[in-house]
This record gives structure tokens, sequence and C-alpha cells, in this order.
């Protein structure tokens, strides 16, 4: 197979991989704030739960994350096809390890600026959105990145529910023209191409949410 | 579809199997950190060194490393090593595919680990007129293991969670023992939830240890002879 071709291939699994990450960031960013604001506010019984989904989701292996929603939950009378099972399983993975990203960024926040709001008589909710959130954002920014990067990388696991995303379009190609090491060092690269884009742009992200906060002339 | 039941038969009839599939899955953990941690300390080593291209290399190669999927790494060895004439065993390029991949994340624990010593230790060490092996081995080690500890372990778990990904190249772990279970009694509930439960023990255990192993550890350094 000429080099032309095997890179057309492994594009169109990119592009796969990019939809994934497309569908699961989304569900990832909505876990984590929504299980990382319970965690920290909700009354105790959602508390609960939302320690049980943070603990389970980190405790056990993405891979296996994946195959139980795929393989096991059609035993309970839902069958969902690969591509749902692959951005549930991701979205919910990243998405444990976000509500950590989310509490620390708050607690991280120092304690006068939740004094001075309470001093000011903000309500609770405009103390969280108005006064807390806007700073803690930006402190969420570098460690949500990373997050970006290991979704990224974690999408490789679909190929192993037959999902036609770069890793497996790779491996197909692998097995019928034993080109290995094109193949594999070109995908290595897309990766790395894909990594390296969310880093850059993760860093606009950031210098572009931490110019508001300069405006108290507190920080500088 | 055989509904909504938990199968206890079932369940203990393949548990030893799970059970000695974990040996597997430990087995691959242990020796995965291990070479992890010397491959870490060369990395971190590397960026150290005076040579600026060395340095600079030994930084895209890290990140490289770091961006790219642990699985795709593991075909890429499975694969393409024997193409250089270096045929490894599934366990072995396991192994030597985890170590690689955590190796590049140490390898930055271990350098801030280094660069978070005061340099008026340096210094000192350097007053003394000590080697720069004894200045490692005598006065930073001593001072830095204890703070890289908690960083080391949650890599080593992280690690131990990514093992299941070797079943891709045919190693017969916890994960490649559930489906081939799974598949031929037509039942994935059990073999993949008692799975998923053994991780879950395991990495809580784990993440205790090495609680007790930080605690263990005296704050204000200790001598490596």
């Amino acid at each position: 197979m000429e080099f032309g071709e095997i890179v057309s291939v492994l594009l169109q699994g990119a592009i796969v991989t990019i939809q994934i990450v497309a569908m699961a960031l989304p569900l990832a960013v909505l876990m984590a704030f929504s299980f990382g604001l319970i965690r920290l506010y909700a009354p105790a019984p959602f508390k609960q739960i939302a320690i049980i989904y943070i603990e389970f989701f980190r405790g056990t292996s993405a891979l296996i994350q994946l195959y139980w929603i795929y393989f096991v939950l059609p035993f309970f009378g839902i069958t969902i096809d690969a591509m749902t099972a692959a951005v549930v399983a991701l979205g919910l993975n990243i998405g444990s390890y976000g509500t950590e990203v989310v509490r620390g960024a708050i607690q991280s926040v120092p304690k006068g600026q939740y004094e001075a709001s309470i001093a000011l008589n903000f309500t609770s909710s405009q103390r969280l959105w108005r006064i807390i959130m806007p700073q803690a954002l930006v402190n969420m920014i570098p460690p949500f990145g990373n997050l970006a990067i290991e979704l990224v990388k974690a999408t490789s696991l679909v190929s192993l529910i037959t999902i036609g995303d770069l890793t497996f379009k790779a491996k197909m190609l692998a097995d019928t023209t034993l080109q290995v090491g094109e193949i594999f060092g070109v995908v290595l690269l897309f990766y790395f191409v894909m990594a390296q884009f969310l880093v850059f742009f993760i860093r606009r992200l950031e210098t572009h949410l931490s110019k508001g906060l300069g405006r108290g002339g507190l920080h500088s | 579809m055989n509904g909504f039941h938990w199968d206890w038969a079932f369940t203990w009839e393949v548990l030893p199997m799970i059970l000695s599939a974990a040996k597997v899955t430990l087995l691959a953990t242990l020796l995965g950190s291990i070479l992890a941690i010397v491959m870490g300390l060369v990395f971190a080593l590397l960026r150290r060194s005076k040579s600026r291209t060395l340095c600079i290399s030994t930084y895209w190669i890290v990140e490289f490393i770091r961006s790219t999927p642990l699985l795709v790494q593991i075909f890429f060895l499975y694969y393409v090593m024997p193409e250089f004439g270096v045929s490894m065993s599934p366990l072995a390029t396991g192994v030597f595919a985890l170590g690689l991949h955590y190796g590049a994340y140490l390898s930055e624990v271990f350098r801030s680990g280094i660069d978070g010593i005061e340099k008026g230790q340096w210094e000192a060490a350097r007053a003394l007129n000590l080697t720069i092996i004894d200045t490692y081995k005598d006065i930073v080690l001593p001072q830095a293991i204890r703070p890289m500890i908690p960083a080391t372990g949650n890599y080593i778990i992280a690690m131990f969670k990514e093992t299941p990904q070797l079943s891709a190249i045919t190693l017969l772990e916890m994960l490649q023992m559930a489906k081939i279970i799974g598949s031929e009694n037509f039942r994935y509930l059990e073999p993949f939830t008692l799975v998923g439960i053994l991780y879950l023990v395991f990495s809580l255990l784990a993440a205790y240890g090495i609680h007790q192993v930080e605690r263990r550890f005296p704050k204000e350094g200790f001598s490596l002879k």
C-alpha cells in the first residue's frame, strides 16, 4: 500500500477519534461541574451519591468501565450502540477526575473572598457564580487541559469495542499490509499533534480567562 | 435475555480463575513500576544534564511519550520491534510499554522533587567538596524522596488501572480472562463486575499502603546507607 493511501485511511480514523472527543468532552465537563458542586455544597444523601460515583469511576480502569457499559448493560435490557457506550464511558470516566479539579479550584480561592462577599451581603448563588467561580475557573484550566489530553489518549480504547477510530484503523491496516512501522509511527504522530493542538488552545484560553481578573486591581 | 439476576454459583466458579489472572496483572504492575522508576530517574537526570541538545531532546521525547496513548505504544512495541529483530513475549512487551509510559510521567515528579531541594543544600555540598554522586546520594535524594512518594504512588496506581490494555496483545490478565469466560458462557455480568470490584479493592488498598509508606518516612530525611 502506498504511503498516501495509508495516511488517508488513518485520517478517516482520526475524524472518528475527534468526533468522540467532541462528544465526550462536554459530557465530562458537565459531570465534573455538577458532581464537583454536589460534592461541595449538596446535602448529605446527594453528597454520598457523588462520592460513590467519583470513587467508583476513579478506582476502576477506563477499559473495564467501557466493557461493562458495552457488554453488561444489555443484560439489564439496556442495549446501546458502541459509539454511545464509548462517549458515555469516557465522559463519565474523565468527568470523575474532573470533579476533583472543580473542587480543588473552588477550595483554592482565598478565604477572604468568601468573607468579603458575605460582608457585602451577596446571596449564596451570587457569591458562587460572580465571585468564586470566575477566579476558580482560571485555576481549573491547566488541570482540565491535562484531562482533555488524557481523554484524547483514552479514546484509543474504543478501538477494542470495534469502533473505527484512529487506533482501530491502524490495527486493521497493520494486520492487512504488514507495513507496521510506518502505520504506527504516523498514528503516534497524529495523536501527538492533537495533544499539542490542545496544549496551544488551552494556553490561549488561560490567558483569555485571566484577563478579566486583573480589572479589580488586586491581581498583578 | 438472561435477565437481571446475579448468578452466585457462576460467580464462585469463575472467581478462582480471575484471581489466578490477577497474579499476572500484579506482576505486570510490579515489574512495570520498577522499570518506570528507573526510566523516570534516567529521564530526570538527562533533563538536568548540561548539554542543551540532550536536555531539549529528552524534553520532547518525554512530551511525546506522555501525549500519545499507551495502547498505541503497546501495539507499536508489539508489532514494530520484531521488524528490528527484537521479539518479546506479551508480558515483556507490556512491562516495557508500561515502564516507558509511566517513566515519562515519573520523570516530571522526580525532576520537581530534585528542584525542590533548597539551593543552599547544593551550595553546601559543593563547599564541602562532595562529588556529584555523593551529593545526590547523601544530600539530595534523602530529602527529596519523601515529597515524591504521593505522586509516585498515584502514578503506580494509575499504571495498575491501565494494565487491562495489555489484553489487546493477548496477555492473559484479569480482563482478558473475564472476556474469555464471558464469551464461553454468554454471561458477561459476573466476570466483568468481579474484575471491576477487584480493581477497586486493589486500588483502595494500594492508596492506603502508599499513605502508610509516606507516614513512615522521617520528615527530615534519612540516610541511604
